[in-house]
This record gives structure tokens, sequence and C-alpha cells, in this order.
């Protein structure tokens, strides 16, 4: 009989994946991160708005007083990136999960339900695709920003609310193409078709076969869309329509979009170090999504 | 007996993979002469592929390779690229299931028998090898072969595919040609086509051919003599005559028993499982399913040795063909 | 008499083959099934044989309306199955179940043996303890009750396929259609799942649909067989005709491509060989579908096509010119 004892396809999914140094090394990195966030008036040194001290403040080099230096009405750098980060990472995490969601639905159904159907909305996904993404973002945003009675559900333009629902609206197509692809792939598959030969219902076959069996693709595609996500509020914030709160609120986007002044001032902390967190959170999570890919490889499955 | 041309000893093939280290060929010993049919038959697990893959130098580096494969004098293992890649496709060639992967879609089907054709004979002009590229296209049965040689491999179809694929296999007259499972994946009309084509080159050429199948009855259509592998080792050798009129080995008897033939109202199948080589059973391999199994089986793995007119790895040949006369 | 568990008449299956996706399609029709007839009896076996491209797969697809049928009848306990509901045609389904070729893609990666087992149960709402049932599914089928915690990747081929019978057997139908159930099967476990088929129909009386190209095994364990070439059935009867006295010169011809594993006889007897390869299913052969490597092709072959006709040897074939 059978040798080994019993691995079930997510443990050895999991081994699989702990044995790409670089994604667990990133998910000690991220973890720290998320910890420092969450924990964020401990650890963080200041408040969000509050002076480092007295003027002389401003645009203080990386000391003591001040890890990351100070930005141009002295406020601590390292406090602000860690506030900006929280914000940052909500952003994407929800884009990336409200996106995926949607992904999935459009994809999954578009893929079973097939022919025609399946070219429309498939056409409607390449239209979407198709638009220039900072033009469409920023036209969208004023258009629907200046509705009324939108601005109670998704909020004000610079809320973060409102960059959650702008930055989903057009990030939920990468997800739906590779959902649609896996679906396709299995729908042929023969379980399936016992399946239906056992006279389940489209929407059991989707839940209880299509799914579980497309997890691996969907969650590389949910890692790449928070970094995505990520990079489109560091995007936005860049020219200016990040999310402001007002009360010095700031995300990474903002911290980022305030390097452009930094570099011919030669403040380098300003552009350094928001640029090298934004670039180590884009790196470990796609370590992470690659990882995610080799791990959930559906050949693995059969054992071989 | 004519002449060796493919001489194999002592084979070890282990894969390191990740559960562990994988002993695919555990020891095998063969001989191909000049013009024989051979025949390999096995199941999974039983390291038949991997043997002549072991030849050919086709394993990837993974692949711990021991023993000694002596084609036409000189020796393969170990040798450097470039003795290896003259002897493939020059001295020994081999074909495998699949025709349409081992063809390239984009590349006309002529052009692909010219570059084999070029590979190993250097000095050959282009229009001398566009000529023997359509003789061999003939050689092999397809019609029109001066018109078919500029198609595409999609535009052919699954026999003649194979047939191309014979066709530049044999371009350079190798000694041996391996043929790893060349029928099984082709409806049964088709098979005998190819097979007769295989023959035909067979006596035509004077090329040995290794025929690897799990298939009895095409062993018994054209093979001369037959190796039988089970679990990395060879279990049973001999002619083929005498090979299925009195097989010595439990495992080769196994087999024939659970053919469906007439008469028959059960079938009679070896009971248990294929082999999993990253945990080799002890002793002989096919102990675990053997009826006759005793624990002497279990004690090491034996090797082949002469048992009238056939080579055998069973320790108790003897006694099993005597209980089988007096039953 | 009693009807027949199965009847199929004038069976027609097309297939589109959409070119390309796009504004504008050619269409090609694919003619997998043209005007297949048969019937199955209660506790018989019919075997179907062919090779690629000769339609049984598809057929054992329509009878379980896996696909739609482009016309014909097919009629299960007397019943049609055409044009019922999702309802209705769900209740018909437990009556009749299928076993598919590769055990490898027939079960769910992600769920327990167990739970794929059960699943048939689960779909239709059956009542009561899914574990009992599914344990004695488990050794009925030869295997062991605590199997089912485990996942497929941790049996062997012959295993996973005993774990598609015995899902197969969960509904206790009245049919099952075994679509080529032991090519994927290493020889020396082939033998162990033919018997099972064997002892489940004596045990539980089902009716088999048998489809494969082997034809010793079919030979081993069907009642009745029929040989499809080209989506048409050439040849149908009951097995000792078929053969021993085969009269269409296809069988003929197939008979004697399977080689015999025997070295005197298998040499000794006389081969006909076909010329060429099965045509595309797309633009099938005028007339009579075999003549482009029929030995006897005339062109009354290719302006006609031959009807199945009785014999004397007591079986049906479709030749203008039979043996």
């Amino acid at each position: 009989m059978t040798e080994f004892a019993t691995i079930s396809p997510k443990r050895m999914a999991m081994r699989r994946f702990l044995s790409h140094k670089a994604a667990v090394g990133s998910c000690v990195l991220l973890s720290i991160m998320v910890l420092a966030v969450i924990l964020a008036p401990i650890s963080a040194r200041y408040g969000v708005n509050e002076s480092v001290r007295k003027p002389p403040n401003t645009f203080l080099p990386p000391q003591k007083l001040a890890w990351f230096g100070t930005d141009d009405i002295g406020r601590d750098l390292y406090s602000r990136l860690i506030y900006g980060i929280r914000v940052s990472l909500i952003i994407g995490l929800f884009t990336a999960v409200i996106s995926t969601v949607i992904g999935c639905v459009v994809g999954a159904v578009a893929g079973f339900r097939g022919g025609r159907f399946d070219d429309i909305v498939m056409r409607v996904t390449d239209l979407f695709l198709a638009f220039p993404f900072l033009v469409a973002l920023l036209v969208i945003r004023n258009t629907l920003g200046s509705i009324g009675w939108l601005i109670a559900i998704i909020g004000d333009k610079s809320s973060v609310r409102f960059i959650v629902f702008l930055l989903s609206f057009f990030g939920w197509m990468g997800v739906a193409r590779i959902v649609r692809g896996q679906v396709l792939a299995l729908k042929e598959r023969e379980f399936i078709e016992a399946a239906r030969a056992v006279g389940a219902t489209r929407r059991y076959i989707v839940r209880r076969h299509l799914l579980p069996n497309s997890i691996g693709p969907i969650m590389v595609a949910l890692s790449f869309a928070v970094v995505g996500a990520i990079t489109a509020e560091s995007t936005l914030a860049f020219f200016g329509y990040g999310p402001q709160a007002g009360d010095g609120a700031t995300s990474l986007g903002i911290l980022v979009g305030a390097a452009k002044g930094a570099v011919q001032t030669g403040y380098w902390w300003i552009a350094v170090f928001p640029c090298f967190a934004l670039v180590l959170i884009s790196l470990a999570i796609n370590f992470i999504g690659d990882a995610l890919r080799d791990a959930t490889d559906p050949r693995l499955d059969r054992g071989e | 007996m004519s002449e060796l041309v493919l001489s194999i000893r002592d084979l070890r093939v282990t894969f390191d993979t990740p559960l562990g280290p994988l002993e695919a060929v555990r020891g095998v010993d063969l001989d191909v002469h000049a013009g024989e049919m051979m025949g390999v038959v096995g199941e999974s697990g039983s390291g038949k592929s991997v043997t002549f893959l072991a030849a050919m130098g086709l394993l990837p580096h993974q692949a711990k390779v021991s023993g000694s494969v002596m084609l036409n004098g000189q020796e393969m293992l170990g040798a450097s690229n470039k003795v290896l890649r003259n002897m493939r496709g020059g001295l020994m060639s081999m074909i495998f299931q699949d025709p349409l992967s081992a063809l390239n879609p984009v590349h006309r089907v002529g052009d692909q028998i010219v570059e084999m054709l070029k590979a190993h004979q250097q000095k050959m002009s282009d229009k001398d090898a566009a000529k023997r590229a359509v003789e061999l296209l003939d050689i092999v049965g397809i019609p029109q072969a001066s018109e078919r040689a500029h198609q595409y491999p999609h535009e052919f179809s699954g026999g003649m595919r194979q047939r191309v694929v014979i066709a530049i296999a044999i371009a350079n007259n190798p000694k041996v040609l391996i043929a790893d499972e060349p029928t099984t994946a082709l409806d049964v009309t088709v098979q005998a086509q190819i097979l007769e084509v295989i023959e035909r080159v067979q006596k035509s050429f004077g090329t040995a051919v290794v025929l690897i199948t799990h298939d009895l009855g095409v062993i018994a259509r054209v093979a001369d003599r037959v190796n039988v592998m089970y679990a990395g080792c060879n279990v049973e050798k001999g002619g083929v005559e005498s090979l299925f009129d009195h097989p010595s080995h439990p495992y080769t008897r196994g087999l024939l028993a659970s053919l469906p033939h007439e008469g028959v109202e059960r079938l009679t199948p070896i009971t248990g499982f294929p082999p999993n080589m990253l945990m080799p059973p002890p002793g002989c391999g096919f102990a675990p399913r053997c009826s006759h199994v005793t624990d002497a089986c279990l004690a090491s793995l034996p090797s082949l040795r002469t048992f009238s007119d056939l080579e055998t790895a069973c320790i108790r040949a003897e006694e099993l063909v005597v209980k089988a006369g007096l039953s | 008499m009693n009807q027949p568990l199965l009847q199929v008449e004038n069976l027609v299956k097309n297939f589109e083959l959409r070119a390309n996706s796009g504004i504008r399609k050619t269409k090609r029709i694919v003619q997998a099934v043209s005007d297949v007839s048969f019937s199955v009896d209660k506790g018989q076996t019919l075997g179907i044989v062919g090779e690629s491209g000769s339609g049984k797969t598809t057929v054992g697809r329509c009878i379980l309306q896996l696909l739609d049928i482009t016309s014909g009848t097919i009629s299960f306990e007397g019943k049609t199955l055409g044009g019922l509901s999702f309802e209705e045609m769900r209740q018909i389904r437990r009556k009749m179940q299928i076993v598919f070729q590769d055990p490898f893609a027939s079960l769910d990666p992600k769920m327990t043996v167990g739970s794929s087992i059960a699943e048939p149960l689960v779909v239709q709402g059956v009542a009561g303890n899914h574990e009992e049932k599914v344990a004695s599914l488990l050794e009925l089928v030869g295997l062991a009750a605590d199997h089912a915690k485990r996942f497929p990747h941790e049996f062997s081929g012959g295993q996973r396929q005993r774990v598609g019978i015995a899902r197969a057997l969960a509904l206790d139908p009245a049919l099952i259609v075994l679509d080529e159930p032991v090519s994927a099967l290493d020889v020396s476990i082939q033998a162990g799942v033919v018997n099972l088929f064997g002892d489940l129909q004596k045990r539980l009386g089902m009716s088999y649909v048998f489809i494969a190209h082997d034809l010793s095994v079919v030979r081993h364990i069907a009642d009745r067989v029929a040989v499809m070439y080209l989506g048409k059935i050439v040849e149908i009867g009951d097995k000792k005709s078929i053969y021993e006295h085969p009269t269409h010169p296809y069988t003929k011809a197939l008979l004697s491509a399977v080689p015999i594993p025997n070295p005197t006889t298998e040499r000794s007897r006389s081969r006909i060989m076909l010329e060429g390869d099965v045509p595309s299913p797309v633009n099938p052969p005028s007339g009579c579908r075999f003549r482009t490597r029929c030995w006897k092709a005339t062109e009354l072959c290719a302006s006609s096509e031959p009807q199945l006709v009785v014999r004397p040897t007591g079986q049906l074939s479709a030749c203008h010119f039979p043996e």
C-alpha cells in the first residue's frame, strides 16, 4: 500500500512553499513590518503630525532624534513612514481582496459558461485593460468624485475608501483572466464530468470543484494585486491625488511623492527611505507570490 | 551469434528526488547483437525506459548513473559530449511514444531529416541531403514522398508522423535503433503498419532494434529475443518462443496468465501493486507479489543465471518447474 | 419480452469547430456520431470497439446526456431522455453512471477519496450516514475502509480506478458506461479490475456499456459487441459471431491487427494490412466510410452507403460485399 503518511495537498503545498528561502524571508520581513504598523502608537516614536522639537526642526538629517531625519515641517520621517505604510497596506489589502473577489466571479462565470457569454465578458475585460491607466484613473476620479450621492457610498475623493474603490475598479481584470484560464483548463477534466454525471448543478461544481482547485492561481493573483495596488496608490500620490485626510495623515505613496522635491535639494533621506520601503515591500510580496505559484503547481498534486 | 553492438553491464541509475533517492535501475545486464530485434518488456517502475535513456546519455544531471555501456566497443557512460553527440543519431538512435512532440512543428518534415543527415555527415551537399531525405520518406512508406517532404508535421496523421520520426532516426544508418513504446499511442491498425516498417528497416539495413513495450502481443509478433524487467532489474531473458512456451520467472508467468484468452472465465491477475522505487522491497523485487515467495527470496537481490534455454533471476526456478509438472 | 434498459435510435452528434474566436468564424462540422442505433438489456454487457475517430467515446457521453445530442432518441427504462428538465434528468442520473479512462483526472485531487465516493450521495441528497456506505463501497471494490481519509495522489493507478468504480456504484445504478476503464492501467493490474467488473455484475445485476479499443478485453467481458468506424456502426451482434465469423472487412482487419501473445500462432497467421490512416471525421468519405482503406472497394461503395443487414451468422453488418 502507500508507504507515506497521509499528506493532504495543502500540507504538500506548504512544504514546497517553505523550501523557498527568499519567500520565507519575505514572510518574516513583512510580518515584522505589519507588527510595527499595527502597534503604531507604540512603535512610532512621534505622532504623525508631531514636530520633533521646537524649530529649527526642518530637514534635519538622520540622527538620534529622528532616525530617518525630518521633513519640511519638522516631522519625524520614521514615524510618518510607519503610519504611511499602514495606510498603504490597508489600501493594498482591501483593494486586492475586492478586485480578487470581483475577478474570481467574473472569471469563473465567464470560463464556465463559455460561448457567447464568455466572449462578451472577455471583450469588456479587454476594454478595461485597454484604458490608459493613469488617464482613466484621473478622469474617473474627477467624474465620480463630483457625483453627490456616490460620495456617500464610496467616500470623498481624497479618502482612503475612495481610493480603494477606484483601484478595485481597475484592478480586477488580471485576476479575471487568470481564473478564467484556470476554469477553462479544469472544465474538461473528468472529475468535473463525473460531478455532472451525478446531477450536480453548475453552482455546486464552481463552489466545490473549480474554486478549490484554483486556489493556487488565485492566491498568486492576490499577492500580485496587493503590490499592484500599493504601486498604483504611490503613482496617484506622486501626482498629488493620494489620500489626503487633512490632519497630516500620510501614505507611503505621499511620502514617495515627496521624493521628487528632495532630489534637487539634496535632502536624500526624504527620497531614500520611502522608496526603499516601497521596493522592499514589492520585492517581498513578489517573492511570496512566486513561491505560492510553485507551491500550488497542479502538476505536483498527482504525487509524481 | 552475430557481433555484439550494444553491451550494457551492471547499469545502475538513481534519481535524487525531494522524497529521497529513487533507484530506477538496479544492476541491468543486456546484450544486443547486430541485426536482431530485442524486446524489452516491463510495466511502471520496471526501469525499462530509464535504462536506455541512460545508454543514450539523455538523463538529467541529477541522475546518478554507474556501470558500463559499450556501443561498438566504445564506452558511452562518462564519455565526452563530443562522443555522445556523435553517437546520438549516428551509431544509435532513439524514438519515443509521441511523434507529435518529437517533431518540430515549425520546420518542414524534409528539413528535419536533412538536419539529422548533416549533423553526422557534414560533407554531404544540400542537394544530396534533400534527395536522401525523400528516399528515406519513401523507405518508411510515406506516399508521394517528394511532395510530402515539404509539408509540416501537423499535416500528417499520427501514424505518418511516427514514420517520419523513424525516417529521421535511421537517416544515418545507425547500428542500434531504440524504440520506446513506439506504437502505444497509435490505433491498433496503425500499430500493425508501424511494426511492419520497423521490421522492414531491421531486415534491410541490418539495424539492431530494441523494442521497449508493455504489450506482450507486440513482442510475440516481432521480437527475436526478449528481456523482461521488473523493479529495475532483469528478471528473465531468452528467445521469444522459449519465453512464451516455458517462462521460468513467476512474474513472466503471471503476466502471461493475466492476459485475456479464450475459454477463460476469470482472469488471473498478479496480486499486489507495481513497486514503489523510492522504497524498493528487500531482496527480489517481485517478492511482495509472488505466490511462491520464501525467506531466501527476501534475503538478497537475485542475479540472472542460466536455466535451460533461458536466463532467470528466480532462485526457485527449478523447484517451480517441478511443481508445475506435478500439478 | 421486456423492453431493453437502454435504447439508442438514430443517434447523431455533430460538433462545431470554431476555427478562431473573434468576429468571423468559419464553421467546420465534425460528424462524430452519425446515425447509430443499438439497445442494451438488463444485466447485459454491450462492448463498443473502435479506433480514434470512431465516435465510441462520444456515444458514451451522449448516453449520459453529458453532451447534447444533435438528433435521434435515447430512451432509458422506456423514458425518452431528450428535453427533460434538469430535475427530471437528475432523477434519472441516479440509475446511470460512468467510469472514466484516466484514473488521475477522474478524481478531484483536493478531495479525499471518501468525499469523492460520497459525492453522488451528497449531490442527490441521499439521507443517512454516508460514511458507512462509503466504507462498504470501498470494500466492495477491493480496497480498505480506512482508505476513505486519503487523497488520490497516495494511490496507484489501479487503486484510483477502483475508487472511480466505487463512486459509480454509490447510487446503485442500473447501467454503467465504462469508458476505456482499463486502458491506462498496467497489464498486470488490468486483469484484477476486469474481474471486478464481472464480479460486480454477477452480484448486483447492472448492465454495462463497455467502450474500448482493446479487443481482447472486450471479448472477455462483453455479451454483444458493436464495431464502430468513423461515426457509424459497421457490425453489431453477439460476441461469438463477431469474433469467430466477422462479416465486415473492417472487423476482420481490426481482429487481424491485434497481436496475439503467442509467437508461433502470431507469426504463422495471415494478416490483413490496412493502408493509410483513419480519414478525418470532418470530411468523411461518401458512401461507405470505410471504402478508402478497404481492399474490396468498388464504385458502388462510393456512391451508395451500405445499410446494416442481418447476416447468416446472426449479426448485422453494413457492407456491399460482406465476407
